[in-house]
């Protein structure tokens, strides 16, 4: 009779077991970096300005001959530029375009990385061809290799994390390797081979699960990365185009008047500090939760 | 190890042959007609003609990047398009600036990082180590151009201590013009290396004082001074060298932008001028110079670990 609210009871406790003890790793976190937790927060309000930011902002687009270029007020807390737009409307859409940014390109290049690295790392066959590829996209300076490919094919913002994106994925597929390699030589893979276990299904079943972790942590590495070489091109003219306001683009467009209006690279740039740092010390963290054995040794 | 350097001396050709190839395929594979693309919306029908003939478009591809390649191997890297001048030229005018800044970064790197590394592991856990953290992630978050302008701003323009653009040389102006101008851009460009080179300065020399020759030279009453330069540094030394070496690639991102902030004409100039005239010739030359830079720094670093560490034998 008691027999299936015992069940019940035992599964609740059991979940509510392992939620606590989540919640026990994540406060210990917390506590050992407080760091994290600052990063994650800051993080966190960057994106609710992304999401809902611009519901509340007035148009970042709107031209005000009347009041171009005011120092940071009541009114204008930001200051406007040279055509009188409001600079805080503005560094509100960009932290729109850069964490887009940011995301798309974490986001493709480790799916790109994860797949070459896989196929580098398990056949043998492919490896050197793939790994010399690698070494010759790394040996290419990643923003003149982006300004380049954004040059010949035209600025938009598909073809700018386009450009991003390929100099990153060879430090993807290096660690994919790197932890393929380790893996094969274990016991339980020896085993499944044993077994007649497809190549495909070794892959995917045994191999993929190990990459996950340094993945994620490399993935908010290049996020970061990506959100700065996105500001770089913009700020060198070489990004997405001008119309968009994106950080790079307001600071670009800010230098003419830099001497008299500084504010207009100032806090876009702040701005875009704080996100890039934010991101950085949440993949510190995870890198120090998800792998002890790196953590102890930086 | 004559055998040795040969072998990683040859093993270099493959990785530069990728890159050549790269760089090649990038101007072919592009949507559309290159010699429009880069001939620009106000092109007349000849300029498109007269850059396919330049750029050798006509050819069959094998034929063009075989001809290419062989004008590589004899150091032609082509004529500019807007210019009718070699690119071997325009790069020689602009040189000197480029390396100066080089030169002066790492210098200024070396002599802040190691040093900062060495104190944050020796204190470990400190405050000199936590600031060295706090600044190793500041460091890699602070965008470059940003870091620029703040310095013009609070050195150049508020303090007038040091002027605010511009390049002047070490062998045509003199010394201390040179050093007056190079100051905020070394200092704007070191921030990013001394981040990277400083960390890995902390990780290595940690371990390092875990040895136990450490232990048995601080046991036999050596100073605290000698331990960290005569066992932890010399043999942290290998990683960090790595590390200077890999860092190359962000300090010729670095270039490119601290030039364009400081109005340096060098390389990363004459990359941008490049960019905004779609002059193709140019971006392929400088891209394919900066990679060989890259690749010939991180041979000499490999075959110099004999050097720092002789158990290292080849």
């Amino acid at each position: 009779m008691s027999t299936p609210t015992d069940k019940v009871d035992f599964s609740i406790s059991a979940e509510a077991s392992l939620t606590s003890r989540k919640d026990a790793s994540l406060a210990s976190l917390m506590w050992k970096h407080p760091s994290v937790f600052w990063g994650g927060l800051l993080l966190v309000i960057m994106v609710l300005i992304a999401v809902f930011g611009p519901m509340l902002a007035s148009d970042p687009v709107a031209i005000h001959p009347i009041v171009r270029l005011k120092v940071p007020s009541a009114e204008f807390w930001f200051g406007t530029d040279y055509l009188g737009r409001n600079v805080l409307s503005r560094v509100i859409y960009g932290a729109r375009v850069s964490l887009v940014v940011g995301l798309a390109v974490a986001i493709v290049a480790v799916v790109f990385g994860l797949m070459i690295g896989l196929v580098s790392g398990y056949m043998r066959w492919l490896d050197a061809i793939i790994m010399r590829v690698m070494d010759g996209l790394m040996a290419i300076p990643g923003i003149l290799l982006a300004i380049a490919l954004i040059s010949l094919s035209g600025a938009t913002l598909f073809t700018v994390i386009i450009a991003i994106v390929i100099p990153e994925i060879p430090r993807v597929v290096r660690l994919v390797r790197a932890v393929v390699l380790t893996v094969r030589e274990e016991p339980y893979v020896e085993a499944a081979i044993a077994a007649g276990t497809r190549t495909h299904l070794i892959l995917l079943r045994h191999i993929l699960p190990n990459t996950i972790a340094p993945l994620i942590v490399q993935a908010t590495y290049i996020c970061g990365s990506a959100m700065l070489t996105e500001s770089i091109l913009g700020f060198l003219g070489a990004g997405i185009p001008p119309e968009i306001p994106s950080w790079g683009n307001i600071m670009s467009e800010g230098r003419t008047y830099f001497q008299l209006s500084p504010w207009i690279i100032f806090f876009p740039g702040i701005a875009l500090a704080l996100t890039v740092l934010a991101v950085n010390t949440v993949g510190d963290g995870l890198r120090d939760t998800l792998d002890p054995r790196i953590a102890r040794k930086m | 190890m004559v055998f040795y350097i040969l072998k990683r001396i040859l093993a270099t050709i493959p990785v530069m042959g990728v890159v050549a190839l790269f760089v090649f395929l990038m101007l072919r594979l592009s949507p559309g007609d290159p010699a429009a693309v880069i001939a620009g919306d106000y092109a007349t029908a000849e300029d498109i003609i007269r850059i396919r003939e330049n750029l050798g478009l006509n050819d069959p591809i094998v034929v063009q990047f075989t001809k290419w390649i062989g004008q590589l191997i004899r150091g032609d890297l082509g004529i500019s398009i807007f210019t009718n001048l070699p690119v071997s030229t325009l790069i020689a005018q602009r040189l000197e600036p480029t390396i100066m800044l080089s030169l002066t970064t790492i210098i200024f790197t070396i002599v802040v990082a190691i040093p900062l590394g060495t104190l944050a592991a020796w204190k470990q856990g400190s405050l000199i180590d936590r600031a060295v953290m706090l600044f190793s992630v500041a460091g890699f978050s602070i965008p470059v151009f940003v870091l620029g302008y703040i310095l013009i701003y609070i050195v150049s323009i508020q303090l007038r201590w040091l002027p605010v653009q511009g390049y002047k040389s070490m062998f045509t102006d003199g010394v201390i013009p040179f050093f007056r101008h190079i100051i905020l851009p070394t200092v704007t460009l070191s921030v990013i290396f001394i981040a990277l080179i400083a960390r890995m300065t902390r990780a290595s020399v940690m371990e390092v004082l875990q040895e136990d020759y450490v232990r048995t030279a601080r046991a036999k009453g050596q100073s605290e001074f000698k331990v960290l330069m005569k066992h932890a540094v010399r043999n942290a030394a290998v990683p960090i060298v790595t590390v200077i070496g890999l860092g190359i690639a962000l300090l010729i991102g670095g270039v490119v932008v601290t030039e364009s902030v400081y109005n340096i004409p060098g390389l990363g100039r004459l990359v941008l001028d490049a960019v905004l005239k779609r002059d193709y010739p140019i971006i392929q030359g400088l891209i394919l110079l900066f990679s060989f830079v890259y690749i010939l720094i991180n041979l000499l670093i490999d075959l110099s670990y004999t050097l720092f560490d002789p158990r290292i034998k080849y």
